[in-house]
């Protein structure tokens, strides 16, 4: 049990404090640094997916005016560690995935420096590529571990003899497809290495675990690294992790001393280098009594990673403990291919693995004859199936009902009805996200010229970091929101982790009421002009008796034209149950942001992966699709105001991937509800209801 | 980026001279797509001529009732022109519908037309493309071909090595109601003015997908006209798309009907997002002619033309679904415009 | 009638540039948020990356490159356009206002007091584009000019018709905000135009 922070200023509805700087378009970006006599860089990409570089002929390159060097696999420096292959950038001949980093050109200006890249003329000695997701492939093999770090497969009970023996079974192959993380501002460096010391303006969702990466790759000390973030273009998961450009950077850098490097990756370059969601393919089979309690819950999981680096997407492991069930199997195998890295993506495993389950619970349902919000209910566990311990707060059905009231779920029209042109229908799912907290995270807090200061490395991708720690902070130091002032985004403050997995929040806020009490304790209340306190994240006092996470329901509207099969969704609605809310601003902000992206999975997203040639045949914006505004209706998010005592000082949940986790469900399911027409393959597009039209 | 030399001349017929005088050289109007492809290295001039500031920015009237669009004309300006919006709503619906505020307000009448596939492979120099580098072959057989051809391409599956082969599809709204609207272009090049049909300004890949248009090297678009439609015709746009807003047509329809009597007396149709080149549906307008203004003679019509329709099969299930797609879009458009039938 | 070389251009004012010599390099002049700016650019060089490289203003934001975001979103003499698609060498003379541009500093337009109000924004990376391009849209709608969503084209055009939610939704869709703060822009489109959303 922890006592939690009164809330004073957290609750309150506060303007971003850095929203001028935003709307002016003057908060500066990573690649946006100002820095005197910027070099750029741009780098050379395999074009064959697999093979060896046989040659590099740069004479063309290098013979252009402005242009400062050309680093090859042939020429590049020798890396401290190449154990990560991901990061390993120029160190090999070896082709591993068309697009690959082969090279990179530094030049006076970034105009010469594509110039000069595209110049380059490298020689493969290709060879046969391998990059087609099956569940028919023989080589498919079971990971080690998921990227969660949770085991691969789990078993409970006897799902076959379940199966065998159930009033009712139900057995599905659902998938999801391929998704770029594609962030607004593409992935840029400013890098700077002068003296033996090195500095990178990034664009990451941690300064400090990105500062550790380079300097394992370089076999740099970390204080002579030092990386500086004060605002995100947006992330998603897709800078979690540094990726192979943050490297290439450092190294043209390095090879340029004295001279900033400026590296933005193209948009297209960012359908290879950046990370992106596996698919997935889901193999769901239920068994259920006439009544629809759960007598069996599986899923088969199978899908990729690149032969690189192993990045196993957790998918199955949101089935572990969503319902009850005596009989239980989650299972996860791999193809690893010819292909780009694959990597963290918007809650990660549990948006792809409430797709299949969360349809196939509707399918359950309409087979019963029973509601779906019923079906659910009924199958609530008392405690969680997965470890058998008392939820910390578990307050989906309280979700469900809630938003079937405020969604007006009980008039819902029925299947197929027809409004004028368009066929309408409704649907529902559940969403879950665990509550999760990082070992490490330290903040200092000062007082200073009359105002409290902390300080913490942390990381605003537009999540309202900024606005939202001195909430926290000015309540565990008792004091009015503005008198504090909160300080992210760069190594020299403490060292704080990753803002992912919805950890952010709960992590450095837990240092910061950690760092503020010490400074009481220490200082009292009349505090002199410099006293300073600094502490950490106590996980020694972490709650391991519960189980934590967060829930939610969501509700769709989908309207389909009688016509064409267009797809319209006039209405979003979801009710989440996720914690203490610090500033309802912003939180709203992040669950609609997440359900919106939800629906963009739903309808739009679909990275088309060409294995003829091994890349993804839709790179750029215009052909792989997001929600545009007119995609967008009335998209509503309502919270339960839930006090957990159990998950840390504030209260909190974490609510940056929640949104996005089971809209995709809802809307699909809505579907059916309006077409008659189960479409368990995403995206839902126009084509695949057309021959069920009236 | 490869360099090239910027020239803006005083005059359109200094514009001519200066690219006939250079083979590698190209117009530049709005430059939402030539833009576009000198970053993608699709374009590669020598030369780049500014006509942006040259050509007319008017929309005048004819004296036959028709009105002359010059070639400056941006997209924006175009659909808001009161004539357009109460005599051509097919033209008006068609260009709001195309692209975005931002990209209408630069892309002109002139330019509009002259815009490129968005065929993923054309775009990526990476791949192999006919279109894009004659005999190097076509990438989008057997390949993502959700937004290729289904109409003026060969009844057998084409040769993806063969250097003629190229299912791409014409991207512009716009242009396919100017291919209904019966448009006349008013062209300028090193030879002296010439009128085109601007049905016949587009074509189809025959022998050498690399030609978009007739338009020969140094021949410049100066406007377009569009003649007078005759009273009691009522027009349509219908685009059907992924997005709601702000992306390319799986299928388009733009629809020129007059009924008397409930016949169909005069009708027009071009298709979108099925061809080489913006598609006039002579067959369907044959079939539609003098018969019942019903919802059976549509789906006659339809069934008449799309007869010779090829479904190219790729990647996510190919693109099969645009020929029903495309069945009851028109069938719908034509419905909608004709409420007496 | 031709367009004269002037039309549409700011003060500055553009001159015939020869075809010959063949040079890569041309010198312009712009006014950039009211500010004269002279200097010699790469005729490869757009619009963005000449006031993000060359002139150090980094309100426009590059997301795609390719004209297919909307995130490098300016007023070009007064209207709505994107720089990533725009050769600086071809808008000599022009007028450019980018979202910093908008107010003299320590003040606010009526649009970044809405954007701020509503929170329609998040990582902020699109919000200079989406604030110049709700200024257009706002403009546009002034002009009577009709959208996609406009039920009947031949009816004028005004703030009361053309300010519903589907109509801002269609204006705004030039612009990606991949934060997806969609249903806070469409208010604030609405409150900067007057309209109680």
């Amino acid at each position: 049990m922890t006592d939690l922070l009164e809330p004073r200023a957290i609750g309150r509805d506060l303007v971003r404090r850095d929203g001028v700087a935003k709307v002016r378009g003057t908060a500066t970006y990573a690649y946006e640094t100002p820095v005197d006599r910027p070099a750029y860089a741009f780098p050379v990409q395999a074009t064959v997916a697999r093979g060896r570089v046989t040659a590099m002929d740069t004479t063309a390159a290098e013979a252009l005016d402005g242009v400062l060097v050309v680093l090859t696999p042939f020429t590049a420096e020798r890396l401290a560690s190449t154990e990560d292959r991901e990061y390993a950038v120029l160190q090999s001949d070896e082709v591993a995935f068309r697009g690959q980093l082969v090279g990179v050109v530094v030049a006076e200006t970034s105009e010469l420096a594509r110039q000069a890249a595209d110049s380059v003329v490298v020689t493969y000695d290709e060879r046969p590529h391998d990059t087609e997701l099956s569940v028919d492939r023989d080589d498919l093999y079971r990971p080690d571990a998921l990227g969660d770090g949770a085991e691969s497969d789990t078993s409970e009970g006897d799902v076959a003899a379940a199966m065998a023996a159930a009033e009712v079974t139900l057995e599905h192959t659902y998938s999801t497809a391929m998704y770029h993380n594609n962030p607004l501002e593409p992935h840029a460096t400013t890098a700077l290495w002068d003296g033996g010391q090195l500095v990178l303006w990034d664009s990451t969702q941690g300064v400090h675990p990105d500062r550790a990466a380079v300097c394992e790759v370089f076999g740099l000390a970390e204080d002579q690294v030092r990386v500086v973030c004060p605002y995100v273009g947006g992330g998603f998961g897709a800078k979690g992790e540094p990726h192979a450009n943050v490297m290439l950077a450092t190294m043209a850098a390095r090879a340029v001393p004295g001279r900033p490097v400026k590296l933005a990756l193209t948009r297209q370059q960012m359908f290879t280098l950046a990370g992106y969601r596996t698919p997935t393919i889901q193999q769901v089979q239920l068994a259920a009594d006439h009544r629809g309690r759960l007598q069996a819950i599986a899923i088969d999981v199978v899908e990729q990673t690149s032969r690189v680096k192993e990045f196993a997407e957790q998918t199955g492991v949101p089935t572990r403990m969503m319902y009850a069930s005596p009989n239980r199997r989650t299972t996860h195998r791999l193809a690893a291919l010819d292909v780009p890295v694959n990597s963290w993506m918007r809650a990660p495993g549990e948006c792809p693995g409430m797709f299949g389950p969360e349809v196939a619970l509707d399918e359950l349902a309409e087979t019963l004859g029973i509601d779906p919000i019923q079906l659910r209910i009924r199958n609530e566990p008392e405690v969680d199936p997965e470890t058998g311990k008392p939820w910390s707060s578990r307050h989906l059905v309280e979700c469900l009902r809630e938003g079937a009231q405020r969604f007006g779920w009980a008039d819902r029209p029925p299947p197929r009805h027809r409004d004028g042109d368009w066929l309408v229908g409704t649907g529902v799912a559940s969403s879950v996200y665990p509550t999760q907290r990082m070992a490490q995270s330290t903040a200092i807090v000062r007082y200073e010229d009359g105002r409290y200061v902390a300080e913490i490395g942390a990381a605003d991708l537009g999540t309202g970091t900024w606005t939202t720690l001195p909430q926290i902070a000015a309540d565990a130091l008792g004091v009015p929101v503005e008198d504090v002032e909160v300080r992210i985004g760069d190594t020299r403050y403490p060292i704080a982790s990753v803002a992912g997995g919805s950890s952010g929040m709960n992590t450095w806020g837990s240092a910061v009421v950690e760092a503020a009490r010490t400074f009481r304790e220490k200082f009292g209340r009349d505090p002199a002009d410099g006293d300073e306190a600094e502490n950490s994240v106590d996980q020694a006092a972490q709650d391991e008796d519960h189980a934590p996470y967060a829930f939610g329901a969501q509700f769709a509207e989908v309207r389909v034209h009688a016509d064409t099969g267009e797809l319209r969704v006039p209405r979003l609605l979801g009710v989440f149950a996720a914690g203490r809310i610090i500033n309802p601003r912003t939180a709203r902000s992040q669950f609609v942001g997440g359900m919106t992206m939800g629906l963009s999975m739903a309808l739009h997203e679909n990275s088309v992966w060409d294995d003829r040639i091994g890349q993804v045949a839709n790179h750029d914006l215009a052909e792989y699709h997001i929600t545009v505004n007119a995609d967008v209706g009335d998209v509503q998010a309502h919270w339960l105001d839930e006090h957990d005592p159990y998950v840390n000082a504030m209260g909190t949940k974490g609510i940056g991937e929640i949104g996005i986790v089971g809209t995709a469900a809802a809307v699909v399911n809505a579907v059916h509800r309006a077409t008659g027409v189960r479409v368990r393959h995403l995206p839902v597009t126009l084509d695949k209801l057309l021959a069920d039209l009236p | 980026m490869k360099p090239f030399a910027y020239a803006r001349p005083g005059s359109v017929a200094e514009a001519v001279r200066d690219v006939t005088a250079e083979p590698n050289a190209v117009f530049l109007a709005g430059g939402t797509n030539l833009v576009d492809h000198l970053k993608l290295g699709v374009a590669r001039p020598e030369l780049v001529v500014d006509v942006r500031t040259l050509t007319s920015r008017e929309v005048s009237d004819l004296p036959d009732g028709g009105i002359r669009v010059g070639a400056s004309v941006t997209n924006s300006e175009l659909a808001a022109d009161r004539r357009v919006r109460e005599r051509y709503p097919v033209l008006a619906q068609a260009l709001l519908s195309g692209a975005t505020g931002q990209l209408r307000n630069v892309a002109t009448t002139g330019g509009n037309p002259l815009q490129r596939t968005r065929c993923v492979y054309f775009q990526d120099v990476t791949t192999a493309c006919n279109k894009r580098e004659p005999g190097s072959g076509c990438s989008a057989v057997g390949g993502y071909t959700r937004y290729h051809a289904v109409l003026g391409v060969p009844a057998a599956l084409p040769d993806a090595t063969a250097p003629e082969t190229c299912t791409a599809t014409h991207p512009s709204d716009m242009a396919v109601a100017l291919a209904a609207l019966d448009a006349q272009v008013q062209v300028l090049g090193p030879a002296g003015a010439r009128t085109v049909p601007f049905v016949d300004l587009h074509r189809l890949p025959g022998d050498d997908p690399s030609r978009d248009t007739v338009l020969e090297h140094g021949e410049l678009i100066t406007a377009i006209d569009l003649p007078p439609l005759p009273a009691g015709v009522r027009s349509a746009y219908r685009k059907v798309r992924d997005r709601a807003s702000y992306a390319f047509a799986l299928v388009s329809v733009a629809a020129v009907v007059a009924v008397e009597d409930g016949q169909v007396a005069d009708v027009r149709i071009a298709l979108g997002g099925v061809a080489h080149k913006p598609w006039r549906a002579t067959r369907a307008e044959q079939a539609l002619s003098g018969r019942p203004a019903t919802v059976d003679s549509y789906r006659a019509a339809v069934a008449a033309e799309l007869a010779g329709a090829q479904p190219q099969p790729g990647i996510d299930g190919g693109n099969g679904f645009k020929i029903p797609l495309l069945t009851r879009a028109l069938v719908a458009t034509l419905r909608d415009l004709t409420p007496e039938a | 009638m031709s367009n004269s070389s002037t039309s549409g251009v700011g003060s500055v004012g553009a001159q015939p540039v020869p075809a010959r010599p063949s040079t890569m390099d041309a010198e312009i002049s712009l006014r950039v948020d009211g500010e004269v700016r002279r200097l010699t650019v790469d005729t490869r060089t757009t619009l963005l990356d000449l006031l993000r490289e060359r002139l150090g203003n980094t309100s426009p934001k590059k997301g795609c490159d390719h004209g297919q975001c909307g995130a490098c979103t300016v007023l070009l003499d007064g209207e709505r356009a994107l720089t990533c698609l725009a050769l600086a060498v071809a808008y000599d003379g022009a007028e450019i206002t980018t979202a910093d541009g908008l107010a003299p500093e320590g003040e606010l337009h009526p649009v970044q007091q809405a954007f701020l109000d509503r929170d329609a924004f998040q990582c902020g990376y699109c919000t200079p584009g989406q604030i110049c391009s709700a200024v257009g849209v706002l403009d546009e709608v002034g002009r009577g000019w009709p959208s996609h969503v406009t039920e009947d084209l031949t009816a004028d055009v005004s703030v009361d018709t053309a300010l519903t939610h589907d109509e801002v939704a269609e204006r705004m869709s030039g612009n990606l905000c991949r934060c997806a703060a969609y249903v806070n822009i469409v208010p604030a489109v609405q409150q900067a135009g007057g309209v109680q959303a």
